[in-house]
């Protein structure tokens, strides 16, 4: 299992350079709702029947993870761009070249953090630290070097994916309640943001955040 | 026993200003609450100062409870017994006067939150003399200044007033930087906040004493107004309602003179420099103070540049004792402070007389101006009267208490020119024409104030239809001038009073001897002086009676259409006093002179703003937010950039700390 889970996590990785070198803003949300369905294929894949984990626990939380992140989430978002009339990202703040290659050192320190910051208990795939931190950063990214609120909010799903990877090392220790729970705030944070780029797509004709840069003193 | 009343006091006045608050819109019933727990708590307070005093010692207890850092310890020593009496007997009469004067802002104003700022204000100052742990003692300060920027703010739909009050608490909030600084300096020192681990660390060395007394310096210094940091006082003073410029020029501001000396017990003996520093610093204060209230036009703003002046002379009065006390000179040490500290209580006295007196006028009249008014001695005797008192007391005349006080600080730096020698002697020697011309200028202000308010006829019809004062806004003012008189006339008992407060500050066993024997001879002067003044008064009377009395306009050289604003006003009788020290002040002048042979208009317009602050503060302020705006490049108001430096210094910490642990 140990090869098909490190497969996935892979697969993860590159949805993540995907959506950081793509301009068009439905290829990046297509690219979140893959991301989405690797996301839920993880628990399964990882600690699979027998792993020491309840099979119910596993489905719960694989099922919710689907929904949510490639279901619901990228519905919405691909209707906010749709509706604010939104294809393309221009002149973002880091251009896209520049973003991959940023991408790629992160990836790059990812892997150097995971030799040194070991998580407790056994984990099967040795690439799942690398990859939670890694994708936790390139959202991270994404938020600073995007103008959209699109892709701001694609870059934020990411940081949550992230941590949803790294929380998998510990899916035996953590109450399904506790994972149900961060799937239900991370939907309620995605509705906020929907409803408030629906708003500054109506004030302003546009989801350029830049014109909220007056809101400083 | 001391100890329990007073914090029985705080207690009282705590009580009493839930209670204010409480009885919501009655606004009546609130005053009255207010004005009785102050009452109730002042003279609880009082007497556990007189208390302590006479016994002499000092006590201490600490509450079983504990503050985040520090003890809630408190105890009563003469020094703080001296201030807690200043306090009670300034703060108990002003609140009775409060009671008359806030009653006519019934229905326009909530009179419950005033009466409870009130005594919060009154309560914490006891808690400031009282406190003996470091935490607790910025505790009180703080809620101190926040009560009284309350205060200060009664009026606040007017811009000026909010202004004020502004500006009083950021000079204040500046202030206590520097002593939140002193008092870690301490404890870093002494390993605690409590004052008995301070004392018992010893006088901090290498330069930390120096440190700490500039600190000091300037965080006590602000509340106090030492020039330059008083900026706040002539605005704040003159915004207050007239009992709260009363209590905040006649004791809050002496909290500041209050913790500089209680800092100054904890740094061991005084190098020279200090005591020249004070005496620099009182020179200035007062000189600068009493010329820039020279030339004001508006009555409590005079009176406010006079609180600058006093405490000029305060600090004049702590130099020479820190002058004596860094030569071993015991003589001229607790002449200085004995000096300083009755000057505080006088101070307290008479200035909260003078902010009452101009309370009533801006009460009876609704001006404040001082060449709108006039003849108001005529309506309002007892006001007149009382002003009086307090003005010669003020100028240092006797039989009045300024004098005595003075008189101490005069005898301290005549023996200080005689025996310290050296630096130390020049010093003390420069205090004595200081303190004259200090003396002359004031006399001068009160001529000009006095002569122009209460003399002549009425310059406008608002001072033509002026009223007396109720009974309770006279009262208070009339005890006040007793006070004065009292303390004027038996100065051996009042003095007895503060030598065990200056004997601590001097850090002396025993008074020395011979030093108060001149005292009964000021009893003598006085004496002979009220005799004087009375006889003069009963020939008055009786030469009138005989003569026929006949009140017609002065003779106006042949001119028919003179008017009563033709008096001679304050800025004429002002102007030839101040031309010397022109370059000193910051007068601005509008002049349009009458044209031709018929002119129409004409016009004249003096400014006199503060030198301090137009020329030195805001211009430091100024560099300080042009310094600061150089940063305001990091803040864009991009949500982007904001998160690139969340994640620049995540990575950062990240690599660091992975880093360290790496194999």
């Amino acid at each position: 299992m140990t090869a098909f889970a490190d497969g996935l996590l892979l697969l993860v990785l590159v949805t993540d350079l995907y959506i950081l070198a793509s301009s068009r803003l439905a290829a990046c949300v297509r690219a979140t709702a893959v991301q989405g369905v690797l996301l839920a294929a993880l628990p399964l894949v990882l600690w699979g029947p027998g792993g020491g984990v309840p099979l119910v626990h596993l489905l719960l939380m694989s099922a919710g993870a689907l929904a949510v992140k490639a279901g619901v989430i990228p519905a919405l978002l691909l209707r906010a761009a749709r509706e604010a009339n939104a294809r393309r990202e221009v002149e973002p703040y880091v251009s896209l070249h520049l973003s991959v290659l940023l991408g790629a050192a992160l990836v790059g320190l990812s892997l150097w953090l995971a030799r040194v910051l070991v998580p407790p208990g056994d984990v099967a795939a040795t690439l799942l630290v690398p990859a939670a931190f890694a994708t936790a950063l390139l959202g991270f990214l994404m938020l600073v070097a995007r103008k959209y609120a699109v892709t701001q909010v694609v870059g934020y799903l990411m940081l949550d994916n992230g941590v949803f990877i790294f929380g998998q090392s510990l899916a035996g220790s953590l109450p399904v309640m506790v994972e149900l729970g961060i799937l239900l705030d991370l939907l309620v944070a995605v509705f906020v943001m929907g409803i408030a780029i629906h708003h500054i797509s109506r004030e302003f004709d546009h989801i350029d955040t830049r014109a909220l840069a007056s809101l400083r003193d | 026993m001391s100890l329990v009343l007073a914090t029985l006091g705080i207690g009282v006045l705590l009580a009493s200003a839930l209670a204010a608050v409480a009885v919501g819109r009655r606004e009546i019933l609130a005053l009255r609450l207010g004005t009785a727990g102050a009452v109730a708590g002042s003279v609880l307070g009082g007497a556990a100062a007189v208390e302590q005093l006479l016994r002499g010692g000092a006590t201490l207890a600490r509450a079983p409870w504990r503050l985040p850092l520090g003890t809630v310890t408190v105890g009563l020593d003469p020094l703080s017994a001296f201030f807690l009496l200043c306090i009670a007997v300034v703060g108990g009469l002003a609140a009775v006067y409060g009671a008359g004067y806030l009653r006519g802002y019934a229905g326009q104003r909530r009179l419950g939150p005033a009466a409870a700022f009130y005594n919060l204000l009154v309560a914490a100052m006891i808690g400031v003399v009282l406190a003996r742990d470091g935490v607790l003692f910025l505790l009180a300060w703080e809620v101190m200044t926040v009560a009284s920027f309350f205060l200060v703010t009664f009026e606040d739909d007017r811009e000026s007033v909010r202004r004020a009050g502004l500006t009083y608490l950021i000079a204040s909030q500046l202030g206590v930087i520097a002593l939140f600084v002193l008092f870690a300096l301490l404890r870093a020192h002494a390993g605690s906040f409590a004052f008995a681990g301070l004392l018992a660390a010893g006088a901090p060395g290498g330069g930390l004493a120096d440190v700490a007394f500039l600190l000091a310096l300037v965080g006590f210094g602000t509340k106090a107004g030492f020039w330059p940091v008083h900026v706040w006082l002539p605005d704040a003073h003159p915004a207050a309602p007239s009992h709260v410029s009363a209590l905040m020029s006649g004791v809050m501001i002496k909290m500041g003179i209050y913790g500089l000396l209680r800092t100054l017990t904890f740094l061991g003996a005084p190098p020279l420099w200090w005591g020249a520093t004070l005496v620099g610093i009182g020179i200035v204060s007062g000189v600068i103070g009493v010329l820039y209230a020279l030339a004001q036009h508006d009555l409590k703003r005079l009176l406010a540049y006079h609180s600058v002046e006093n405490i000029g002379i305060i600090a004049l009065g702590l130099g020479v004792g820190l002058l004596g006390q860094s030569r071993g000179e015991a003589t001229v040490a607790f002449l200085g402070y004995a000096g300083a500290l009755l000057h505080v209580l006088n101070h307290g006295l008479f200035k909260g007389l003078l902010f009452e007196g101009a309370g009533s006028v801006l009460h009876a009249t609704g001006e404040r101006a001082i060449d709108r008014l006039g003849g108001l001695g005529r309506s309002m005797p007892v006001t007149a009267l009382t002003f009086l008192a307090g003005a010669v007391a003020i100028s240092g005349l006797p039989p009045f208490n300024g004098f005595v006080s003075e008189w101490l600080i005069f005898v301290g730096a005549f023996r200080g020119g005689a025996f310290l020698g050296g630096g130390a002697g020049v010093a003390a020697l420069a205090v004595i024409p200081a303190l004259a011309l200090i003396g002359g200028l004031a006399v001068a202000c009160f001529v000009k104030v006095y002569g122009v308010v209460f003399l002549g006829v009425a310059r406008s019809d608002a001072a033509a239809s002026a009223h007396e004062a109720g009974a309770a806004m006279r009262w208070p003012m009339v005890a006040g001038a007793a006070l004065c008189l009292a303390i004027g006339v038996l100065p051996a008992t009042f003095v007895g009073l503060a030598a065990p407060a200056a004997l601590q500050a001097a850090a002396l066993a025993a008074e020395p001897l011979g030093v108060l024997g001149a005292l009964p001879a000021i009893t003598r002067v006085a004496l002979i002086l009220l005799a004087a003044a009375a006889a003069l008064a009963l020939l008055r009377a009786a030469l009138l009676r005989r003569a026929a009395v006949r009140v017609a306009p002065t003779w106006g050289c042949g001119y028919p259409a003179a008017t009563p604003r033709m008096q001679y006003t304050a800025a004429s009788f002002a102007e030839p006093v101040l031309a010397p020290f022109a370059s000193l002040l910051h007068t601005t002048v509008v002049d349009e002179r009458p044209a031709g042979y018929f002119p129409r208009t004409a016009r004249h317009e003096e400014h006199v703003g503060d030198m301090a602050g137009e020329r030195l503060l805001v211009p430091a302020v100024r560099r300080v937010l042009d310094a600061a705006g150089r940063l305001r490049v990091l803040q864009a108001g991009r949500i982007q950039l904001y998160l690139a430096y969340v994640l620049a210094t995540l990575l950062v910490l990240l690599v660091w700390q992975v880093a360290a642990v790496a194999p």
